[in-house]
């Protein structure tokens, strides 16, 4: 199937608004962006930070993705986040992520598919041309955010483990380490540990879905999923899933965590959707963070959250209701 | 110790304690410490308060059973005031900084959990009405029994609390657990309840066994 990436390049850059010093070092990376020079970028060994990871994002490649939106701010991405393995209260994570150990990290690879073991992380990011992407972000919870990601398609990684014709689903991991993640010490909790969360293959390397390695031109926080996290923007925020440690290829589907936790309101597909409201609260409308006291900021939730015309091809003859 | 809780001091110290919950909410929101979504934080912080106050206004009758604190009950109607007083806030919060007047009064009755929270606000609002001395006199009889509605006014908000959860009951929990255990602390109100309703059933059956 040939799904055509939309290109906003018709809106102006000076639509956007941001924190300045980020919008100075755009301006000038402007320029000089590309794939080529790209590639240059993290040949150097010489480096103080080991993956060279820093280096490699703040030289990622423009895209023109969400050049009309206006960014959420970095504090409200880093503060206000749905990370359970370190609470439930959107504070948590800001709060108990510095737990966390990301370095070293590797990433186990299941299943149907050639290339499959333990790989390092310098591994798994090895070769990979970095690029920023600006997503818009809806969570289930009817709240959204606008957050420029770096990081890369998840295609080019899972093309790397060169999945078998077997591979329909691609399932996904989250660290369970209870003396990291304090959360998943929590007696009633009914997600289970580890957070799995699963795309069908078509999905996967659609050229939205993607994998973030970094926001606003830093690593990424390890609120925010460190050291990687799937971004599929055209679906709720649960799926994007956080800190990955495992990739697993399967030809049946399996079981997502919160299909698991409370299968009458979440599906596997949990694309977003204003017609099919979630059975406590309307999906029709979300609040764009941050917000204030006056105003709620809210606005309309769109189709496929605006992604329709990529994504509306993979569903087709899918009835949506029932499959939500 | 029962002139401390009868002095008017006492009373100042209890009626300005109360009030420093909403001091620090609304010096949080002026201050923008409230996070991306401050409307939401504010209403959470406010329905917590009134369960907080809710669950510290049932358990003064236990406590002066137990012989703590016992002259609290001279100030029970003060604190169950203040559940309304923060339950009116909470209500008035979700209605003006999170939804609409529109929707809310949607909400009420095709989300059951604010279903069940506007339930337990009505009967907070019927209790803080009567609660006057000269209400208490002109109903006379009629009064315990309806304020003893505060019992069904915590289970539904216990309820409000759990349909809300979305994996993690902990918090949820906590809650529970004092809320029952206070109710079960009255279990001989709520066996006499009990047992009258079974004699009525009694009565009926008979009567079907006899025609």
């Amino acid at each position: 199937m040939l799904i055509k990436t939309k290109k906003a390049s018709d809106v102006l850059s000076s639509e956007i608004t941001s924190e300045s010093t980020y919008l100075n070092r755009r301006q000038l990376l402007a320029g000089m962006a590309g794939a080529g020079l790209l590639a240059a970028g993290f040949s150097a060994s010489a480096s103080p930070d080991p993956h060279n990871l820093s280096a490699r994002i703040s030289s990622a490649a423009k895209t023109s993705f969400g050049q009309d939106e206006k960014m959420t701010p970095f504090d409200a991405i880093t503060s206000y986040n749905n990370f359970y393995e370190f609470g439930t209260e959107k504070s948590d994570p800001a709060k108990y992520a510095h737990a966390l150990q990301t370095d070293p990290w590797s990433v186990t690879v299941e299943g149907f598919a050639e290339n499959t073991g333990v790989f390092p992380l310098e591994t798994i990011l090895k070769g990979l041309a970095f690029e920023e992407r600006i997503y818009r972000l809806r969570c289930v919870e009817a709240w959204s955010m606008v957050i420029p990601w770096l990081g890369f398609p998840l295609k080019a990684l899972i093309e790397k483990f060169k999945p078998t014709s077997q591979a329909k689903y691609v399932f996904f991991e989250t660290l369970h380490a209870p003396d990291q993640m304090r959360g998943q010490k929590s007696f009633f909790s009914s997600i289970k540990w580890p957070y799995v969360e699963g795309l069908r293959m078509d999905e996967a390397v659609h050229p939205l879905t993607f994998i973030a390695v970094g926001l606003y031109g830093k690593e990424l926080p390890k609120q925010n999923g460190a050291p990687l996290r799937l971004v599929v923007p055209w679906k709720y925020g649960f799926k994007s899933i956080k800190s990955i440690v495992k990739i697993r290829f399967t030809d049946k589907p399996l079981k997502t965590s919160w299909q698991k936790s409370g299968p009458s309101e979440y599906g596997f597909y949990s694309n977003v959707n204003p017609n099919v409201d979630h059975p406590r609260w309307s999906q029709k409308t979300e609040r764009r963070l941050p917000n204030s006291l006056f105003s709620a900021n809210r606005i309309d939730t769109q189709m496929f959250n605006g992604y329709e015309e990529e994504v509306a091809g993979l569903y087709k003859g899918l009835d949506l209701a029932k499959n939500f | 110790m029962a002139s401390l809780y009868k002095s008017k001091s006492f009373w100042l110290c209890l009626f300005s304690g109360a009030l420093l919950p909403l001091i620090y909410i609304v010096w949080a929101a002026v201050n923008n410490k409230l996070g991306a979504e401050p409307a939401k934080a504010l209403v959470e912080f406010l329905g917590e308060t009134a369960l907080m106050f809710l669950i510290a206004t049932l358990s003064i009758s236990p406590m002066q059973k137990l012989k703590v604190f016992n002259g609290l009950v001279r100030h029970r109607r003060m604190l169950g005031l203040y559940v309304f007083f923060y339950a009116c806030l909470h209500v008035f919060a979700y209605g003006f900084f999170l939804v609409d007047w529109q929707n809310l009064i949607e909400d009420i009755y095709k989300r059951p959990y604010v279903t069940m929270g506007f339930m337990a606000f009505v009967i907070l609002a019927a209790l803080a009405l009567t609660s006057p001395k000269i209400m208490l006199r002109r109903m006379g009889r009629r009064w315990k029994p309806l304020h003893r509605l505060i019992y069904l006014a915590a289970i539904f908000v216990l309820i409000h609390v759990f349909w809300q959860v979305r994996s993690d009951y902990s918090e949820a929990l906590i809650y529970a657990v004092f809320v029952l255990g206070l109710l079960l602390f009255r279990y001989r109100y709520f066996r006499s309840w009990g047992c009258s309703f079974l004699l009525r059933q009694k009565r009926i059956q008979k009567g079907d066994t006899n025609e």
